[in-house]
């Protein structure tokens, strides 16, 4: 996002409210009528450029390409994988599309039903129909560890500007974590830390639109892994 | 309707039999962000109508017949507590919450751009947890609330409200009396901002001219019950609004 936006004030916008007129096109959540601009959704007023934009508070997340998510296997068939990303629309999953040599009617001896994987989106068509792939770097099926869910529109809030928040939680709990776009996120270590990054993610959760978060989680996590006794590297 | 009583539904100062004025609403209380397991809710207190509205979705369409290729069904269930009503009522789906759920589900479908969404479902509850006359505008102005609750893309707001015939007297917002004794009831679905009409019914009969005047009091009602409908979706976020400093899009 461009260094102006952000001076920008934060209006609360709601569907029907009129948010731009004259020389604007509308952007992602708006629409134009009569050459007006009209908020499509309940959100926050945001303009880059010539473009309004109206930038949801809450909703399912939808499948965007090249987004990296977490998946859950629902069903086997001989020659693929259905998969439910948090989504309306659950993924197939093709033999093509994994990194191994699968054989015809072999998908079980690879992935069973119930097994979390890391996945990327890699296409959405007008009918959303998903296609997503495993074949490339990082992408794997995910063991151990433990899974939760948060609204998608809050995983920018779990990783904060930079990655300061994730790199946080991590330092602190000495938990391996990945937030995919779709709203769930992976945590794997040690039992206490698992915990205590739950803890910590919902607190970001349930506070997302609040200030100064990062230092009041960075606080909480530093009084709870000492009690715990979880020791930072840098101890 | 149209039951002839002895009761005087309008009085000599021309009142009504709870001390309304002819244009007169009911009193309205709008509350966004009630529940918390549905994406999206709204309450409704509309004088002794108590109405809860819950929204969830867009997700899947079932049973898989249903999807439509090309966009979003909303599916509404109108549904009365056994408690809403004096006498108990039998629960389930009757001939007449069916015509409800309906009609509620075409005029919404108006309102939200289910072309974003193929072949997913948005699911729409009405809950009248207590009855007293104009449940399914009620119910269409909660349903609304909750909608733009969830986060759903929808072009505006659709706001329900009825007006109708009593003692040849044109009034706005029928209560149960009149309602029950009146001449004609006409409930309306209307978008304020575009003068578009999503719903209109009429119970009981009138002349050209007196649903002119009705629909007339209806659409100056429908503003003001819109801009209530925005007040509780505002007092709702309005802080999170205000308090999101922090970048909203973060890369990993």
């Amino acid at each position: 996002m461009s260094e102006e936006s952000i001076e920008v004030k934060r209006e609360l916008v709601l569907p029907g409210d009129l948010i731009a007129e004259g020389d604007m096109r509308p952007g992602t959540g708006a629409y134009a009528q009569d050459g007006k601009i009209y908020a499509a959704q309940m959100g926050i007023k945001n303009i880059s450029r010539n473009y309004v934009n109206v930038f949801p508070l809450k909703g399912h997340y939808m499948p965007k390409f090249g987004d990296k998510v977490i998946g859950i296997v629902e069903e086997m068939s001989a020659n693929s994988w259905l998969v439910d990303i948090n989504s309306p629309y659950p993924a197939p999953l093709h033999v093509n599309e994994v990194p191994w040599k699968v054989d015809f009617g072999d998908t079980g001896k690879y992935l069973k039903v119930g097994d979390v994987v890391l996945l990327k989106v890699a296409g959405i068509d007008e009918a959303k129909h998903v296609k997503v792939t495993m074949k490339e770097q990082g992408l794997r099926k995910l063991t151990g560890g433990s899974i939760m869910e948060i609204s998608a529109y809050k995983v920018p809030r779990v990783i904060g500007k930079g990655g300061s928040m994730i790199n946080i939680l991590k330092e602190y709990t000495q938990c391996r974590i990945f937030v995919g776009q779709n709203g769930r996120i992976w945590i794997d270590g040690d039992v206490d830390g698992i915990a205590l990054a739950m803890r910590a993610i919902n607190m970001i959760d349930n506070n997302a639109h609040t200030i100064g978060l990062t230092d009041r989680v960075r606080e909480f996590l530093e009084k709870e892994s000492k009690e715990i006794g979880i020791l930072s590297k840098e101890e | 309707m149209g039951m002839k009583m002895d009761i005087e539904l309008i009085d000599k100062n021309g009142l009504r039999i709870d001390g309304r004025k002819p244009e007169e609403l009911r009193p309205i209380k709008i509350e966004a962000g009630v529940l918390k397991r549905a994406d999206g809710s709204a309450y409704v207190e509309w004088g002794k109508n108590k109405i809860l509205a819950a929204v969830y979705g867009p997700r899947e369409a079932h049973p898989r017949h249903l999807q439509k290729s090309n966009k979003a069904i909303v599916q509404v269930r109108y549904n009365m507590a056994p408690f809403s009503v004096g006498d108990r009522k039998r629960p389930g789906p009757d001939r007449r919450s069916v015509e409800i759920s309906k009609i509620t589900s075409e005029a919404l479908e108006h309102v939200v751009m289910t072309e974003l969404f193929p072949r997913s479902s948005i699911d729409v509850f009405i809950e009248v947890l207590q009855a007293n006359a104009g449940t399914r505008c009620a119910g269409l102005t909660a349903a609304s609330v909750a909608l733009a609750d969830a986060g759903i893309p929808m072009k505006d707001l659709v706001v329900g409200v009825a007006s109708g015939k009593v003692d040849d007297v044109v009034v706005l917002d029928l209560g149960k009396e009149e309602d029950n004794y009146g001449q004609a009831d006409v409930p309306m679905g209307y978008i304020p901002r575009t003068g578009e009409i999503v719903l209109l019914q009429m119970d009981g009969d009138m002349t050209q001219e007196e649903l002119f005047k009705a629909m007339e009091m209806s659409m100056d009602a429908a503003k003001y019950i819109y801009g209530l409908q925005k007040e509780a979706l505002r007092k709702r976020y309005e802080m999170i609004a205000r308090e999101e400093t922090e970048e909203i899009e973060g890369v990993q």
